[in-house]
């Protein structure tokens, strides 16, 4: 073809086609790079530091010069499953029912108002949430609690599981809804009854998701939790959980300790990854976000 | 004949009830709702009253002074703001250019089979908890930043530039802290520039097509331009992100409420400022400075937010990228 | 035509100074056969209308002479399109070349949006690299081609969407025009419009004739009847691909169509 009609500069168009082309795949590469080494990394300190006496037994004292790798992070697992389990306690009803204003009420001005407070709550930082709960508790009390820390938590999983219930809820087809209020069905029974199990793995999705970012926060239990070396059922205290003691371990000068604060972050990325994956291949045909 | 009449009316007496269920419903259903306002008010509020010794104590000069002493009840944020920003800042430099990159591949050149995993594979970036970034900065990456980058860097180009100067020795910085925020903001990034980008209509890419243009001028002149308000409304969200992410940066940066010139020396951000002063505040105005510093971080970050949903919701909403 | 082409049906003017010569064209998208292996001549100077019900191929056989039906996935062709005797299906053939000589007007007026009107002009011209000066008197020059100058003029620097869905395919037109095309793809560029755009829009078709070749897909026979010179007629086949039934002269396809089919088709007994 007659390349002198196209093309002063065709010669670079192709080549700068062709180098921006290889840039994004590069780009690509280069940003799953620190995600793996991340992935690796913690695989490689956390299974090595994995062991029966690691589940199951709590902090014990470590002098200079020991090189006994005794006590486990048991006082954090058991924290983590009280205040997060706690926090879900009250999340879900909340995270769920705000939800279900959200799409069997929507266009009012109530619902534009409580979707934009969502919003601001979902992009909240997670540490000033964690001084309201210190100012709100800690302060009145005068002491740490689990209790604290659960109720950051529930703040950063309500704008979570409120979205995710209102999304899918708007996924159940209208006819559905109108087929059992044609047959006499009041809304409350329709909702409860036909819209909210149709939607049940989805709204499930949801709850999982806010479990699993709640697990892994650090920031608002610092302020509110702070640490406990013992292990104590007791919500209305100090208590341990797996991310603080895994920022707790690092920042101290025992080998031993590290390697427990890597043992607990392998815990937390097998926990918190997990939770997201399963959760994306089921629910693969919804929009990724 | 009378049995009907009392069939219509139990009808209408159970149709009553019915409507007092769907109304009592719709009550229950507003008031879990409205406490999700409440919980904002809450914060809000709290924030407000736990601040006001400071507010009182410094004003304004809270957000120009530089001491932040709580020996002698000195405490100026400046030096907080400053380190949240650079940081913050520093991360969008590097998160920005590559997340749109990423959504590009991922929305027009990616194979379709590989397209969901490498997708996934970016957004679980974003689902690692950040206490894990700030260990691996500790044990991985600070090493490696010393010996490859800050090194080097403080000893040629540092003497000239005192962006780059040394001593490097510390390792923990602004630096390293934007570097680790750029990772785990990327993924918000990439999300976002992708779902924006698979909004631009096919019409506008024929129109290019149709005039010779080449992939690549495609992306620039069709979908780029379609799309950009609500890449940068990303880049607002992940920049959002930055500001008030804590625990990578509490670990990564030094925790020194000090202004450097350098970027390879120890600094702070307003969050890792509060959660590794806030436990151990022993004066009330201490605590009430660090609360004080809560409040403008949730301002800094409300403001950030707010710009970038805009610019999102204007892109998928109208379609008017312009 | 050629000896090999089967169709007796297709009576259209002899290769030899045709713009565009299909030879054994064959489309498919993946492993569906789109539209059936065509051989005709299309010729130069002249408007071409391709018409039949939808559904039976129009848009993929006009969308495979400047190639853009490859930006489809799966999209692909065999066969030979020569382009004043070269075949754009070459393989040493950069589709950009063909669409930079073939341009193209679309069913929806698709000015780039966050553009300016001028901008929408240029952009082709920009890809690469033109002066300030030369850009404005080409800018000018394209929208008098496209009878928008007297509108616009004024305005240049507004967006592209501003205008009326009438300007803004008239702005398209320019755009394509902008880059000097040698042959102009039309596909049903006015079903979106009103009778008056319409109007407006045939008008231009009639003027552009005289420099360049036009090839309009239409699934209105009255405009096909007004502004062609010469008219295929599509179906699909009994495969369930699209194919030329006839071609010829305008005035004869519509007077006395060989074809049952066609005949079926204009006096309104299908499709």
């Amino acid at each position: 073809m007659a390349q002198a009609i196209v093309g002063r500069r065709y010669r670079r168009r192709v080549l700068v086609n062709r180098l921006m082309l290889v840039l994004t795949v590069l780009a690509t590469v280069i940003s799953l790079v620190p995600l793996v080494l991340i992935l690796v990394y913690v695989a490689e300190q956390g299974i090595g530091s994995l062991s029966i006496d690691f589940l199951t037994h709590t902090f014990r004292p470590i002098s200079f010069g020991t090189t006994s790798t005794g006590g486990g992070v048991l006082h954090a697992i058991v924290g983590t499953v009280i205040i997060t389990g706690f926090a879900l306690l009250l999340a879900v009803p909340i995270g769920i029912m705000a939800g279900v204003y959200l799409s069997e009420y929507p266009g009012n001005a109530a619902s534009t108002a409580i979707r934009f407070c969502v919003d601001v709550l979902s992009a909240m930082p997670s540490i000033v949430v964690g001084v309201t709960a210190y100012v709100l508790i800690v302060q009145r009390v005068k002491s740490f609690s689990g209790f604290a820390g659960s109720v950051a938590l529930v703040v950063l999983m309500v704008p979570i599981i409120t979205r995710t219930t209102e999304e899918i809820l708007r996924l159940v087809p209208q006819t559905s809804r109108e087929a059992a209020i044609a047959l006499g069905a009041p809304k409350w029974r329709t909702t409860l009854t036909i819209v909210l199990p149709m939607a049940l793995s989805g709204i499930a999705t949801g709850v999982l998701l806010a479990f699993a970012r709640a697990a892994g926060e650090t920031a608002p239990l610092l302020v509110t939790v702070l640490g406990n070396n013992n292990l104590t059922y007791d919500l209305f205290g100090p208590m341990q959980a797996l991310p603080l003691l895994a920022y707790r371990y690092t920042e101290q000068p025992y080998t031993v300790l590290n390697q427990q604060a890597w043992g607990a972050a392998f815990l937390l990325v097998v926990i918190v990854l997990g939770i997201n994956i399963l959760v994306r291949i089921v629910t693969r045909p919804r929009s990724h976000r | 004949m009378r049995t009907e009449i009392s069939a219509d009316s139990r009808r209408i007496r159970l149709g009553r009830q019915l409507q007092h269920g769907d109304l009592i419903f719709w009550i229950v259903a507003l008031l879990f709702a409205v406490l999700v306002v409440v919980l904002l008010g809450a914060i809000i509020a709290v924030t407000w009253s736990g601040s006001a010794d400071a507010r009182h104590a410094f004003g304004w000069h809270f957000l120009t002074t530089t001491a932040w002493n709580p020996v002698s009840g000195q405490f100026g944020a400046l030096p907080a703001i400053y380190g949240t920003i650079v940081s913050s800042i520093i991360a969008l430099l590097f998160a920005a250019p590559l997340g749109v990159m990423i959504a590009i591949f991922l929305n027009s050149l990616c194979p379709a089979k590989l397209r969901m995993p490498i997708g996934m594979m970016v957004e679980l970036l974003a689902a690692i908890p950040s206490v894990v970034y700030g260990m691996w900065g500790i044990f991985v990456f600070i090493p490696f930043f010393r010996s490859y980058i800050s090194t080097p860097l403080s000893k040629t180009v540092g003497s000239a530039l005192p962006l780059f100067s040394g001593p490097v020795n510390v390792g923990r910085g602004l630096l390293v802290a934007g570097i680790i925020l750029a990772i785990m903001i990327l993924p918000t990034i990439a999300a976002i520039s992708r779902d924006v980008l698979a909004v631009v209509p096919n019409s506008q890419r024929e129109a290019m097509l149709a005039l010779g243009a080449t992939r690549w001028e495609v992306i620039r002149h069709a979908e780029l331009p379609y799309a950009r308000a609500g890449i940068v409304g990303g880049m607002m969200l992940g920049l959002g992100r930055a500001l008030g992410e804590t625990m990578a940066a509490t670990m990564v940066i030094g925790n020194t409420p000090k202004i450097h010139a350098s970027l390879f020396q120890p600094a702070t951000t307003a969050a890792s400022l509060i959660a590794s002063q806030l436990p151990n505040a022993n004066t009330d105005l201490h605590s009430s400075a660090l609360i004080y510093l809560a409040l403008v971080l949730f301002l800094i970050t409300l403001v950030a937010n707010s710009i970038a949903r805009a610019l999102v919701w204007r892109v998928s909403r109208t379609g008017s990228g312009a | 035509m050629t000896a090999t082409a089967a169709n007796p049906n297709i009576q259209m003017p002899p290769a030899i100074d045709a713009h565009l010569v299909l030879d054994g064209l064959t489309i498919y998208y993946g492993s569906r056969e789109a539209v059936a292996r065509t051989d005709l001549a299309i010729p130069r100077a002249r408007v071409t209308a391709i018409i039949g019900p939808s559904g039976c191929g129009k848009s993929t056989l006009l969308r495979s002479l400047n190639r853009m039906h490859e930006t489809v996935p799966g999209g692909r062709a065999e066969g030979r399109v020569l382009l004043d005797g070269a075949n754009i299906y070459d393989p040493s053939v950069d589709p950009i070349h063909v669409r930079r000589r073939i341009g193209m007007v679309f069913q929806q007026p698709n000015p780039l949006r966050a553009r300016t009107i001028a901008e929408n002009v240029s952009i082709g011209l920009e890809l690469d690299g033109i002066g300030r000066r030369e850009k404005e008197a080409a800018v000018e020059r394209a929208l008098k081609r496209a009878a928008l100058w007297d509108e616009v003029a004024d305005r240049l620097d507004r967006p592209g969407t501003a205008l009326s869905g009438g300007q803004q395919q008239r702005l398209c037109l320019a755009r394509a025009l902008a880059v000097e095309p040698e042959l102009i793809l039309m596909d049903e560029p006015a079903s979106a419009l009103d009778p008056i755009a319409t109007l407006r829009i045939e008008e231009l078709i009639r003027e552009l004739m005289t420099e360049i070749t036009i090839v309009i897909v239409t699934h209105n026979m009255q405009q096909a009847a007004r502004v062609s010179d010469y008219t295929m007629f599509m179906n699909l086949n009994e495969r369930g691909s699209g194919g030329v039934v006839e071609a010829g002269p305008t005035q004869m396809i519509f007077t006395a169509p060989k074809s049952k089919q066609t005949e079926d088709y204009i006096t309104g007994r299908f499709g």
